[in-house]
């Protein structure tokens, strides 16, 4: 019995299996851990989750939350969608030079280019001093310290996460689809709203779930460049540890979200594989 | 005909990279300015700002430590990430999908949760603010990149080498020496070319589980970005971003050379 279970084990469990507990044990259990403080800390219960409908506070938080996400992935997968398409449709030197781009930008710390946008887009920044000297505004243009500057920099931040999978669902639509279409005598654009659009129907579905599972946990771009003035769940979460020490509402928060970012996730699995997503810049 | 109609989006397209790629670096053209704010030159450069950084014991310290901790989390992940790699690509099975998924998870949870998460098992593990603990985390949290690499260049592995190897009597382990790891160097490199990156510009489970003993250079430029508008802040943004595209460019040769090598 125990020799044919042996023998039925496959030695390269012994590469995965250390490496699984290690992650399980310091990673995975304390991920429960908070699932778990959600309805035990300060008192076992659904209390932490009550205060869902009764403050205020919450309810504005999360909306302000859901907005900023839904906004960022409209404008991040419509720009999205067209540097992919033109990519897509464009010279192999230029493509080269575009994914390039995408791929630096994609690396370019998330603090830097947060940063970046303040100085730019601050009171005293590259952009207003410049509308001011050319006397097209007399008053500094408020961008940052409030939803417009956390959208540009979420949007900004947002774009090659868009590309990536829509480029992977976009190279496998055969091009003689189009040109079929076209030789039936649809126009252009009645070749891509009737028949591109539609086809990449899973990379645009793909592409939004992927923007918006991204941004629900943004911390640094709201903190910086909403400076106070818009709160996000995450920094949220981080102010009642660091400053409140209330453990049960941020784990009641963090626990919805990461609830709702699994569940989106086993959703977008079904449309694309997470390594066809990031496969394509691997290689 | 066909070519003009596609000027307009072209013309677009070059002007979203643009904004995703210019405003980046606006921190290059503010660190030499010869003014004491964040501001841009006014004619004239000035590289004050760089000596400060590299005159302040505070920032070298800074650079010092987020350079072990990236090198040493690169190196963890790397070797963890590999093993897992090979194992589950030659299990194949259904529980191994199920284990696969299990490791990508730090990639997906977002990082706040995973903050949340190292920061209430630290305390008690006594790893809070050390740099075994900053390492541990950042590992675990490169683990799915490699995963993911290593994987992508296993797919393009032909698995009877394997099967040839161990019928010629080879041990698991020779195998995956002597056949395995050779033939997917360019997905180990890039593994751990990236789980550099991932450690060398990670904030914010540094912001939960460092405070002064170790203390990174995200974390000192985020200090630096919230209290002051020293135009040390945009050179230290700098050296920071200068590094990842350093990091990248290398990777890039070296992916370059290797195809190249392959193809002769």
């Amino acid at each position: 019995m125990t020799s044919t279970a042996l023998r039925r084990f496959n030695p390269y469990w012994m590469l995965v299996l250390p490496v699984t507990a290690a992650v399980a044990l310091l990673y995975i259990a304390p991920i429960i851990n908070i699932l778990f403080l959600s309805v035990t800390d300060p008192q076992p219960g659904l209390g932490n989750y009550q205060k869902l409908v009764e403050s205020d506070t919450l309810i504005r938080l999360i909306w302000t939350t859901i907005r900023v996400c839904l906004i960022t992935t409209f404008f991040a997968v419509s720009l999205g969608y067209l540097v992919a398409y033109t990519m897509m449709h464009a010279l192999e030197g230029q493509r080269r030079w575009m994914l390039s781009i995408l791929m630096i930008s994609f690396w370019i710390s998330v603090l830097v280019r947060t940063f970046s946008w303040l100085m730019l887009l601050g009171r005293t920044g590259l952009v207003n001093e410049t509308l001011i000297s050319v006397g097209v505004i007399s008053d500094p243009i408020a961008f940052v310290r409030n939803e417009v500057g956390v959208l540009i920099g979420m949007v900004d931040y947002m774009i090659p996460y868009a590309v990536l999978p829509l480029l992977a669902n976009m190279r496998g639509i055969d091009p003689r689809i189009m040109s079929a279409s076209r030789s039936l005598g649809a126009s252009n654009l009645q070749t891509f709203v009737r028949v591109y659009l539609p086809l990449t129907k899973p990379g645009v579905i793909a592409a939004s779930l992927l923007v918006f599972i991204s941004s629900l946990g943004f911390y640094i771009t709201p903190a910086i460049l909403g400076g106070g003035k818009v709160l996000m769940i995450a920094e949220y979460i981080s102010v009642q540890l660091l400053v409140t020490v209330r453990w049960g509402t941020a784990a009641m928060l963090a626990s919805i979200m990461l609830i709702s970012v699994l569940l989106l996730m086993y959703i977008l699995n079904r449309f694309m594989k997470l390594g066809t997503i990031f496969g394509g810049d691997v290689r | 005909m066909k070519k003009r109609r596609f000027h307009l989006p072209l013309a677009l397209t070059w002007i979203v990279l643009l904004f995703l790629i210019v405003p980046s670096l606006v921190a290059f053209p503010v660190s030499v300015t010869n003014q004491n704010y964040l501001s841009f030159p006014d004619g004239e450069i000035s590289w004050k700002h760089f000596e400060n950084l590299f005159s302040s014991p505070e920032w070298i310290s800074s650079f010092v430590q987020s350079a072990i901790v990236a090198f040493c989390s690169s190196i963890v992940a790397t070797i963890a990430g590999s093993l897992c790699a090979v194992g589950l690509w030659r299990l194949s099975s259904q529980l191994g999908e199920i284990v696969r998924a299990i490791l990508l998870l730090p990639l997906i949870i977002p990082s706040i949760i995973s903050a949340m998460a190292f920061y209430r098992l630290w305390i008690p593990l006594g790893l809070i603010d050390s740099y075994a603990g900053l390492i541990l985390a950042h590992s675990i949290l490169a683990l799915p990149m490699v995963l993911i690499t290593v994987s992508a260049s296993l797919a393009n592995f032909d698995f009877r080498l394997e099967q040839a190897s161990r019928s010629l009597g080879a041990p698991m382990f020779t195998t995956i020496r002597r056949v395995i790891i050779p033939s997917i160097q360019p997905g180990i490199f890039a593994g751990a070319v990236f789980s550099f990156i991932l450690s060398w510009d990670e904030i914010v489970v540094a912001l939960f589980i460092s405070k002064f003993s170790v203390f990174t250079l995200p974390r000192r430029l985020w200090n630096g970005m919230r209290e002051n508008t020293d135009p040390t802040v945009a050179a230290a943004a700098v050296i920071l971003i200068t590094t990842t595209l350093a990091a990248m460019l290398a990777y890039n040769l070296l992916a370059k050379r290797a195809s190249r090598s392959t193809a002769q």
